[in-house]
C-alpha cells in the first residue's frame, strides 16, 4: 500500500471492491489470454452475485475483458462496446463453495481459439487475487509482471526456470509452487520486479517438462 | 507510510519541515520517485477531484434509483438563501452530494480513502479553494496532509467498512479532510493532528449498514455529515480547543471498536439500516431486478 492507495485510485464508481476490482480481474484475464476475447462465460459467486447488478460488477468485468482501465468512462456502456468488438458474453451465477465472497469464475476463448479458465476474487480496496488458473491453484495479485508455468512435477524444473530468468537479469519478487500430486501436474507462480523478455518466455515454453507458460504483463 | 501522528508532529518540530513535506519525502523514498513526480501525481489527484465535481449530472439517478438528483435540491435550497447553516457550509454539503452521487451513478471519482467516502475530502478542499482562493500548490500540499493522516489510520487501524464499519470510511475521510482544512488555515502539525482527532472522535462506532449492500443508502448522505464534521473540527482546532485524548490513541480506539463490531455492521448489508423492514424490502426488490 502506498500514499496513492489512500488518495486514489481515480476510478469509476460505485465500489472499489465490486467495480474497480471487477475491472481489474477482467483486465488481468484478458492479458493472461494474450489475445482479444471472442467468447466469455462469466460465473459470479457470493456477494458478486447478490449485489453485483447494483454495483455494475457485470459491466465492470466486461470492461476489463475489453482491456479498459478502472477509470475508463466507457465502463457503464461496456456491453455495447463488447458487441461492437464482436465479443460474446454470457453471465450466470455459481456456487464456488467457501471461496471469497467476491469471487468470479471466467471461461475465456480468444480470437485464435486460445482458452483460459480463471477463478479470482476482489479482496478489498480494488486489490484482487487470482486463485486458480486452468483448474490449478495459482495465487497472485496481478500487481507485478507474473509468469505462470504449468509443468510436470519432476526434479530440476524450478532450477531451470529460475536460472533462465536470472540469465536475463529478472529479479524474482515472490514465487509459489503448487502440485496436484507427486509426479503429476505442478504450477509455478513467479512474480518479477521487471518485465520478462518475450524470447525468454518462448524458451521457457520449449523446455522439457513444461506444458504451458502464461504471462501477465504490466504494459 | 508513517504509523503515528505524534511521530509526524515530532518530525515537524525537529526538522522544521512542514507536515506535508515529511509525508511527500516518505512517498518518494517508498516508491523511489523524484519529488517533482510525486507532486505532479498528487496534483493530478486534486485535478481529478475537481473534474468529478464538475462532471456531476443533476438529472441522473443510480441503477437502483435509490440516489441521484439530491445535489440539485441542495443547490436550489442554497439559491433560496434560507439555509440554517449558511451559504458556505451549504456549498460544502452540495459538493459532498455531487461527488458521492456521481460515484453511485458509475461516474469517475477519486477514492479518498474509499469510493464510498469519496465526497468528503473534495467537498472540504474544493469549497475552501473557491471561497479563499488558495493556489494549486497549496491545495496539492493539503492533499498530502490528508493522505498522510489516512496513511497513519491505515497503519494503525483500517480504512475499509468491511474491516471496521463506517467509522473507518467516513470517519477516516472526515479526519483527513479536517487536517487538510487546518493546514490551509495555517495550522501546524499538532493542530492538523488535533483536527483529525476531533473529527474521528465524533464518528467512532459508526456502523457500515448499506441498504441492499449498495454504496448508496446511507453512504451518500453520510458524506455530507463527514464533510461538515471536518469543517467544525477545523474551526474548533483553530479556536484552540484541543482533544483530551491524543490523536494516535483516538485511532487506536477506532480499531478496538471496529474489532468489537458484529459482522452484520461491517458492509454485509445485513444489520442496522439494511436490516430495517424498509431496508429488507428494498433488497428484495433489487434481487428481482
Amino acid at each position: 500500500m502506498n500514499l496513492f492507495d489512500i488518495i486514489g485510485p481515480v476510478m469509476v464508481g460505485p465500489s472499489s471492491s465490486h467495480t474497480a476490482g471487477a475491472v481489474k480481474i477482467g483486465r488481468v484475464a484478458r492479458k493472461l489470454l494474450a489475445e482479444p476475447v471472442q467468447n466469455a462465460k462469466v460465473y459470479f459467486h457470493g456477494s458478486f452475485l447478490a449485489t453485483g447488478k447494483g454495483h455494475g460488477t457485470d459491466k465492470a468485468l466486461v470492461a476489463g475483458l475489453l482491456g479498459m482501465q478502472v477509470d475508463d468512462p466507457g465502463i457503464p456502456e461496456s456491453f455495447a462496446a463488447a458487441e461492437r468488438a464482436g465479443m460474446s458474453v454470457t453471465i450466470e451465477g455459481i456456487d464456488l463453495g467457501d471461496a471469497h465472497p467476491n469471487s468470479v469464475k471466467l471461461c475465456l476463448e480468444g480470437v485464435s481459439g486460445k482458452k483460459l479458465e480463471m477463478v479470482a476474487a476482489s479482496v478489498g480496496g480494488g486489490q484482487i487475487q487470482v486463485q486458480e488458473l486452468d483448474g490449478q491453484s495459482a495465487e497472485f495479485g496481478g500487481d507485478y509482471p507474473t509468469v505462470i508455468v504449468h509443468n510436470v512435477d519432476q526434479p530440476g524444473c524450478v532450477t531451470e526456470v529460475t536460472a533462465l530468468l536470472a540469465h536475463s537479469s529478472v529479479n524474482i519478487a515472490a514465487m509459489q509452487l503448487y502440485r496436484a500430486s507427486r509426479g503429476g501436474d505442478a504450477v509455478m507462480v513467479i512474480e518479477c520486479d521487471r518485465e520478462v523478455p518475450e524470447v525468454i518466455l518462448n524458451c521457457l515454453g520449449q523446455m522439457n517438462g513444461i506444458k504451458k507458460v502464461t504471462y501477465l504483463t504490466m504494459d | 507510510m508513517y504509523k503515528s501522528l505524534e511521530k509526524l508532529c515530532e518530525m515537524e518540530k525537529e526538522t522544521g519541515k512542514p507536515f506535508w513535506k515529511i509525508v511527500q519525502e516518505d512517498d518518494c523514498r517508498e516508491r523511489g520517485v523524484a519529488e517533482e513526480e510525486s507532486f505532479a501525481q498528487m496534483h493530478a489527484m486534486y485535478t481529478a477531484m475537481r473534474e468529478a465535481d464538475a462532471d456531476y449530472d443533476e438529472e441522473r439517478r443510480s441503477a437502483s434509483g435509490l440516489v441521484g438528483t439530491e445535489a440539485k435540491k441542495m443547490r436550489l435550497a442554497r439559491e433560496s438563501k434560507n439555509l440554517l447553516c449558511g451559504d458556505f457550509i451549504g456549498k460544502v454539503m452540495e459538493k459532498a452530494l455531487r461527488t458521492s452521487e456521481s460515484n453511485a451513478c458509475m461516474k469517475r471519482i477519486v477514492a479518498a480513502p474509499t469510493a464510498g467516502s469519496c465526497g468528503v475530502v473534495p467537498a472540504v478542499l474544493i469549497s475552501l479553494q473557491e471561497e479563499k482562493g488558495f493556489t494549486e500548490e497549496q491545495m496539492t500540499e493539503a492533499l498530502y496532509v490528508t493522505a498522510g493522516i489516512g496513511g497513519v489510520i491505515a497503519s494503525r487501524a483500517f480504512l475499509a467498512g468491511a474491516a471496521g464499519g463506517c467509522q473507518a470510511e467516513i470517519g477516516s475521510a472526515s479526519a483527513m479532510a479536517a487536517g487538510g482544512a487546518v493546514y490551509l488555515l495555517g495550522g501546524d502539525a499538532r493542530q492538523i493532528a488535533n483536527a483529525a482527532a476531533l473529527a474521528l472522535k465524533n464518528l467512532l462506532g459508526l456502523a457500515c449498514d448499506p441498504v441492499a449492500g449498495l454504496v448508496e443508502v446511507p453512504c451518500v448522505k453520510r458524506n455530507v455529515m463527514g464533510a461538515v464534521n471536518a469543517m467544525t473540527s477545523a474551526d474548533l482546532t483553530m479556536a484552540g480547543i484541543m482533544s483530551r485524548i491524543p490523536p494516535d490513541e483516538v485511532i487506536d480506539a477506532m480499531r478496538s471498536i471496529g474489532r468489537c463490531m458484529h459482522e452484520d455492521l461491517r458492509e454485509t448489508g445485513k444489520g442496522g439500516l439494511a436490516g430495517t423492514p424498509t431496508g429488507v424490502k428494498i433488497r428484495e426488490q433489487m434481487a428481482g431486478m
